[in-house]
């Protein structure tokens, strides 16, 4: 087993991945058993806990609790959402130099914790568990950050973790670990050419992001962030609903005392898990407020009910991402659903609905193959270490200069026209040069034929799908319902760039026409009989 | 299927021509992740085209599958007394050689026995020999289908590897002249894969410290070994036939086998103290003990030793002393016989000289007188003490004639002075 690792620092919940040799990855957990690591700490007299330790002291010592605090490293105090309403556990307090920090009571004594110091500690618990699983040393770390991170954020926590002993080789953005750990799960799907949304639903915020993978290269075309929006909505929902239901058989109200509030947060987490997998659920909470019990049964129907609310609000948030791509809906071949809230089987049928059809949304309600979504990002953190653990840090700086990671991309596909008027893509939309792609055509009946290039223009077919007509019932009528539009993006030969003609051809003989653009933007055309001996011909375009 | 091309409109010859530009592309970022990222950042750092590229990556594919081979298995061919073992007798084969796998032996890995079973199944199997035109033999695949299931069984391949000792490390013969550590050193390697827990401490050379030395000992006197020995037992019949006969062969089994869990215990204690009695460090160790142990002793004796000293020391000195006095005694006694001697010839010396004086000077011009001179000469000689005699003796040594004349007289009043001589005695010096 290598010893780099893949890490996962998020506001809720952190996890830690390691590849295996045969190209699997394995999530690693720490000494609680738990795979997705609760970002929290607390502390009680002396002690330190961590993890899900930390997160059960949020009922009793919320004061010494510190949970969420992700999001506030390298930035000044001013710019942060200290006082956001899904901000719980010790409240956040403007230190010294202008950052973030927590005031704590450790042993008696108030100390004041720069949320540096926050982060150095968790990495070290996390470290910690990484090598009682492998039992080395850890050598290096890919780490992965929300793309909306700026460049003073992603400094402050290379320098933190490398101060916590965890040496960081590259930072990633979050979607794209998980698309990359989602597509080279099985058969390795990166080269398939298609556009992914990447959704991510978290604790406290969410993130999407529209990624076009085109030659096994990854560009991210749009991202949507939304702060608030996540699990914890979820669990505020199921809590109101509780809430409603204890008042209504006791007529204590339980959200008066910040305690009971806790452990009815505390208990619908739980429940929200347990309704991801079955039907129904029991809620049972002891001394809930003014000394009464709590206990009821709830099914997943009336969980979805009662937060359909941040549901819906979640399925906007994907439809906002598309749009703010330029895209439709219907250009997307697949949704990736990631993190806990992810596992909401209503989340993802409610996403399944506004894509069409021909959309795959991958979530583990619809597909029980799919990845753990909460493990996607770590275990792409995890691949991209174990792919760049052989590369010293200078080439890795190497290689993510600008004049590598900025690429040009075609606008539009480039194709030629086959014998119908069809166009046939060669090179899709969003491709980054260089690139290199042929495609095999034949001649038919014809000695001589013509290459045109074309660049591609999108349309929308729409076909009207008649409803199929039921004899036995035609007499009732009620079918009022519109007739089903299919519609389904079709490319069409628009700007002709080139033509290329070859001559003298036994009837149907195999052809390449092979169209390179290289790292200047001039594309080479090319096209040659597949036979020994043959003398391709060749043309040039260049771009506007 | 496949795409088929619109055909060449009439009148058109151009092989090719270029019609428009395509649109200018955007430049976005990509992501930097996945296999696909490096190969296109190698491609725009090292500026290969695609050809060049996809060489390399063929290059590489082609390494990456040649690793893949069994090197690590060898070529090893079976004797032909192994190949014409009776199946039947298969315990005895030695499994190892079967597979091929005899350098390897109990190190070999259970990856290494799938794939050598494999080679070996391919290179012997009946239906193999016999299109080769070969009889239909398949004793030896017998054997080797034995051997692989021994193998891959934990529990088969423990008892199997706890009597495949035939090729260990033998220790040297004894009597005979040998490096401790090339001859132990292996044997002890050997037989350390037998314990059943923690690693064993190494050897060691000549410079290991004590310590080390007799943690090393007690390591190994207190050797568990995981040896059994099952595999020597002789086959349990079916209790169809008889009962008391299965457990007749069942109870000699467990016997023998304790038995020979004794006797190896028992080897492996001797080859330990043999090991000890013969390791040059334990005789270093002791010798250096010894050593301490007379120097603690001559050190604890010391005052003792020191009176002894001292009453040594001084009977030494006075034996010296002693012997000293009488050699000096000795010595001044013959000083003074000589001084004497040395003495009286001086003093005939002086007198001689004194008495030749008055005739060196011819009696101061009176010759007549010469008798009456000369006597009284030989009075005053007689009347000097020693001093004197020494005394006017170099006065009167080549002195001219006034001058012995003047001593003589000086003489003479002197010794008339002290009372010595009475001046009638005399004749001349009056």
């Amino acid at each position: 087993m290598s010893a780099v690792i893949g890490i996962t620092f998020g506001n809720t919940s952190s996890s830690i991945a390691v590849a295996t040799q045969d190209g699997k990855v394995d999530v690693i957990a720490n000494p609680d058993g738990d795979r997705a690591i609760p970002s929290a700490l607390s502390y009680v007299g002396s002690d330190e806990y961590h993890g899900v330790q930390a997160e059960h002291q949020l009922i009793r010592n919320p004061k010494n609790t510190i949970i969420n605090f992700r999001d506030f490293i390298g930035k000044p105090f001013e710019e942060v959402d200290a006082d956001a309403k899904y901000q719980v556990g010790a409240p956040a307090i403007k230190t010294a130099d202008g950052s973030v920090g927590y005031e704590i009571t450790i042993d008696g004594n108030t100390k004041t914790l720069t949320v540096d110091e926050i982060s150095k500690r968790h990495f070290k618990q996390l470290k910690l568990a990484a090598e009682d699983f492998i039992g080395k040393d850890i050598e290096g770390v890919v780490l992965t950050v929300p793309t909306n991170f700026n460049e003073q954020q992603r400094e402050k926590l290379t320098q933190i973790a490398n101060e916590s002993g965890l040496k960081v080789l590259q930072l990633i953005n979050e979607p794209s670990a998980a698309l990359l750990a989602h597509l080279s799960a099985e058969e390795d799907r990166l080269l398939q050419d298609k556009i992914y949304v990447v959704a991510d639903f978290g604790g406290i915020r969410s993130d999407a992001a529209v990624i076009a993978v085109r030659g096994g290269v990854l560009t991210i075309l749009a991202t949507a962030h939304e702060f608030g929006l996540g699990g914890d909505k979820l669990d505020d929902a199921l809590a109101e609903y509780f809430a409603k239901e204890f008042e209504k058989k006791t007529k204590a109200n339980p959200r008066t005392n910040a305690r009971s509030l806790a452990k009815l947060k505390a208990e619908s987490i739980v429940v929200k898990k347990t309704l991801s997998n079955v039907q129904t659920s029991t809620c049972s909470i002891e001394s809930l407020a003014e000394g009464f019990d709590f206990h009821t049964s709830i099914n997943r129907l009336r969980y979805e009910l009662a937060a359909r609310q941040p549901l819906s609000d979640m399925t906007a948030f994907v439809e906002k991402v598309v749009v703010k791509a330029g895209l439709e809906t219907l250009d997307i071949d697949e949704v990736l659903l990631v993190g806990g809230a992810s596992h909401t089987p209503k989340l993802a049928s409610n996403i399944q609905f506004i894509f069409p059809e021909t959309t795959t949304v991958v979530a583990p309600s619809l597909d029980p193959k799919a990845i753990n979504p909460t493990e996607l990002v770590a275990r792409g953190a995890a691949l991209q270490a174990s792919l760049i653990e052989s590369f010293d840090e200078e080439e890795i700086k190497e290689s993510l200069q600008p004049i590598v990671v900025n690429t040009q991309h075609l606008v539009k596909p480039i194709g030629i026209k086959d014998a119908e008027g069809k166009f046939q893509a060669i090179l899709v939309a969003e491709t980054a040069y260089p690139i290199k792609r042929s495609i095999q055509v034949t001649n038919g009946e014809s000695s001589s034929v013509i290459v045109e290039l074309f660049e591609g223009k999108r349309t929308v077919k729409e076909t009207v799908i008649e409803a199929e007509k039921d004899e036995d019932e035609s007499d009732d009528d009620y079918s009022d319902d519109e007739p089903e539009v299919k519609r389904e993006v079709v490319y069409e030969a628009g700007e002709l760039l080139a033509e290329l003609s070859l001559k003298d051809l036994k009837p149907n003989s195999k052809l390449e026409v092979t169209v390179n653009i290289l790292q200047n933007g001039v594309l080479h055309l090319s096209g040659r009989e597949l036979k020994q001996g043959s003398v391709a011909v060749r043309g040039e375009v260049t771009s506007a | 299927m496949s795409i088929v091309l619109p055909s060449l409109p009439a009148g058109k010859t151009d092989a090719f021509k270029a019609v428009a530009k395509f649109t200018a592309p955007v430049r976005r970022p990509v992501e930097p992740v996945g296999r696909y990222f490096l190969a296109h950042a190698s491609r725009t750092l090292r500026g290969h085209t695609w050809s060049e590229f996809e060489k390399l990556e063929a290059e590489k594919n082609v390494k990456q599958i040649e690793e893949d081979q069994d090197d690590d298995l060898g070529d090893e061919e079976q004797s032909e007394e192994l190949l014409a073992h009776d199946p039947r007798e298969w315990k005895t084969a030695d499994l190892y050689a079967v597979l091929g796998l005899s350098h390897l032996r109990y190190k070999a890995t259970e990856d290494q026995i799938r794939r050598a079973h494999r080679k070996q199944v391919l290179k012997h199997h009946p239906d193999k020999k016999s299109a080769s035109g070969g009889l239909e033999q398949d004793d030896f695949f017998k054997i080797i289908q034995k051997a692989f299931d021994v193998m891959m069984d934990p529990t088969k391949r423990q008892q199997y590897d706890s009597i495949d000792t035939a090729s260990d490390p033998k220790p040297p013969a004894p009597k005979s002249k040998y490096d401790f550590f090339e001859a132990w050193g292996p044997v002890f390697e050997s037989e350390a894969r037998f314990h059943k827990k923690d690693p064993l401490p190494p050897l060691g050379g000549l410079d290991a410290t004590k310590e080390e030395v007799d943690n090393f000992y007690s390591a190994w006197g207190k050797f568990d070994s995981w040896k059994t020995f099952e595999f020597k037992d002789e086959d349990v019949p079916d209790d169809t036939a008889n009962r008391d006969h299965k457990r007749y062969i069942e109870r000699k089994n467990i016997s023998n086998r304790k038995k020979l869990k004794q006797e190896d215990n028992k080897r492996l204690i001797e080859l330990i103290e043999r090991a000890y009695s013969e390791d040059p460090r334990i005789k270093l160790f002791k010798e250096a003990a010894k050593k301490e142990k007379e120097r603690k002793k001559w050190e604890k004796d010391a005052g003792s030793r020191k009176a002894a000293e001292e009453a040594a020391a001084k009977k030494a000195a006075e034996e010296e002393a002693a012997k000293k006095a009488a050699e000096e005694a000795a010595s001044s006694k013959a000083n003074s016989k000589k001084a004497k001697e040395a003495a009286k010839a001086a003093k005939k010396k002086y007198k001689r000289s004194i008495r030749g004086s008055v005739k060196d000077v011819d009696y101061f011009g009176e010759a007549a007188k010469a008798d009456a001179i000369e006597a009284d000469v030989d009075v005053l000689i007689e009347r000097f003490d020693d001093v004197q005699l020494g005394e006017y003796a170099a006065k009167v040594k080549d002195a001219d004639a006034g001058k012995v004349k003047a001593t003589f007289t000086e003489a003479v009043s002197v010794l008339t002075s002290s009372g010595k001589l009475d001046t009638s005695l005399l004749k001349y010096f009056v």
